[in-house]
């Protein structure tokens, strides 16, 4: 079966700087990854080369269907209300106020449809980002430390929001963090990118919604491959 | 039994959702105690030409200012140099607005044109524009076409100034977004990069306004057969000091309106700004 994103070779510098390194990658579709990794590991890099923000790189990166990207920030456009934010989703000039309203209803902002951005909260903002980038039916997901910004009990909601979500639209996902728990929470796979390379892979099997509890060996060691021992933690 | 998606949706997020009251709108009654001091000068200036102090040839009473406004209005002469001067105003501001925006777009969009547009703009700009009027009179004459440059003139340097910055301090991010959502550049522009530069422009054209009229004084007070200026200069002729006091606080009340209007369309177009 053909994969969503197939990356062969990727390689990419910043002057003498080389931020990815050869870098193979496959994420089937209808698959969840996450991606660790430091600041400055190139998992952004890596994200922006997928959302087609940067072109000027070495290797083979094939994406098939639509991307979608859902950033730190939720870059709305103030001047448009929040239904239409969601259409600027599909481009050009759409004006399918149902389809909105259909997208806002999935991540319960319906009420909120003629309201300007400006007036919801972090939450409900990074939720109309999330609607916006589902309304493409896309293939590939892209979530760049969507929940960031957020504080700790809006996250935990949007955690299974965004299970929910990927479990009704099936979109290929990557999701870049640098929350361990949050990333054995919702992935299928779980990479770990240092110094533009993918030291490690951990696949996670158990069913649906994820406890943490159930996966405290594979934190344990996730956590050593991003340079945390649990003599550092002691 | 464990949380459903809804129910932590419905109940987590209060501790960050602002739970905004519906809007009132407070509207306070204007202070009365704030009018005290403007009516208690008027009253003084009064008494003052009342009893002589002041002489009618340096100013004349309120009382008769107000009396010779109705009377310039009722023989139709107030009207006329009224319309002269707002049809200069209009077409200076018209010209000016145009340039204006036309080069801040061009400076604010392309690499080029920033280069090239914008250093003789900004040296042009340290010049006091109505210290050309010599100048323009020996280019245009005495006609309409110096007080029309004029005003253009002091109309199209905030503007730009503005246009320029309001793209120039485009939100990157936005337009990333935009990108990544596969937009063409000019859908970019139109939808990310020039509703960003709104609220600049709208001051520079408040800015822009309140020059345009000054300039149009200036103009009109240097030399005019016709409008406000031409009025007054006329009645400073005969020493109607009632007359000129009717000209400037027309002048007064139309760069009140014209802010009122800005005012006005900034509250319309900049909706999406109010919380």
């Amino acid at each position: 079966m053909a994969g969503t994103v197939e990356i062969h070779g990727l390689t990419k510098r910043f002057g003498e700087r080389t931020v990815l390194e050869n870098l193979d990658l496959a994420i089937e579709p209808g698959e969840f990854v996450a991606l660790l990794g430091r600041s400055g590991s190139g998992k952004s890099t890596l994200l922006r080369v997928l959302a087609g923000l940067d072109s000027e790189i070495d290797g083979d990166v094939a994406v098939r269907g639509t991307v979608s990207v859902a950033f730190q920030q939720p870059r709305l456009l103030p001047w448009r209300k929040v239904w239409r934010n969601v259409v600027l989703g599909l481009g050009k000039q759409s004006d399918d106020r149902q389809l909105a309203l259909r997208a806002l209803e999935e991540v319960r902002l319906a009420d909120h449809a003629d309201d300007w951005p400006r007036t919801l909260s972090g939450g409900e903002a990074q939720r109309l980002s999330l609607a916006r980038a589902l309304v493409r039916e896309p293939g590939l997901l892209l979530l760049d430390e969507p929940f960031g910004a957020l504080d700790a009990l809006t996250r935990i909601a949007m955690h299974r929001l965004v299970e929910d979500l990927w479990q009704r639209h099936r979109p290929g996902v990557l999701l870049v963090t640098h929350d361990v728990d949050e990333a054995l929470l919702l992935a299928d796979r779980v990479l770990v990118l240092d110094e533009g390379r993918i030291v490690s892979e951990h696949a996670l099997g158990h069913p649906r919604p994820r406890r943490l509890a159930d996966h405290m060996d594979v934190r344990t060691k996730v956590l050593a491959d991003l340079g945390v021992t649990e003599d550092a933690l002691a | 039994m464990s949380f459903s998606t809804t129910s932590l949706l419905d109940h987590a997020p209060t501790t960050t959702d602002r739970t905004l009251p519906p809007r009132t709108r407070r509207r306070r009654l204007p202070d009365l105690r704030r009018w005290i001091s403007p009516v208690a000068l008027i009253l003084l200036w009064q008494v003052s030409s009342a009893t002589g102090v002041l002489p009618p040839d340096k100013l004349s009473s309120p009382w008769t200012v107000l009396q010779s406004g109705v009377e310039v209005a009722r023989t139709g002469e107030l009207g006329a140099a009224f319309t002269v001067s707002l049809g200069r105003v209009a077409v200076g501001f018209l010209v000016g607005a145009t340039i204006a925006i036309a080069l801040g777009i061009a400076a604010g969009l392309s690499k080029w044109g920033e280069v090239l547009i914008d250093p003789p703009v900004q040296m042009l700009r340290t010049l006091p524009f109505l210290g050309l009027i010599p100048l323009f009179i020996l280019w245009f004459g005495i006609g309409e076409e110096p007080k029309i440059a004029l005003v253009a003139l002091g109309v199209a340097f905030p503007l730009y100034l503005n246009v320029h910055s309001g793209i120039r301090n485009s939100d990157d991010q936005l337009i990333e977004a935009t990108t990544a959502l596969g937009y063409t550049r000019a859908e970019r522009l139109w939808h990310a990069i020039l509703p960003g530069a709104i609220p600049q422009t709208l001051v520079g054209l408040r800015l822009s306004l309140g020059t345009a009229w000054l300039a149009l004084i200036v103009g009109e007070t240097v030399n005019a057969d016709a409008g406000l200026g031409y009025l007054i200069t006329n009645a400073r002729e005969f020493l109607r000091t009632d007359v000129v006091v009717v000209g400037l606080v027309v002048y007064a009340v139309l760069g009140l309106v014209t802010d009122f209007l800005v005012r006005l369309l900034e509250r319309r177009a900049l909706r999406w700004r109010a919380r």
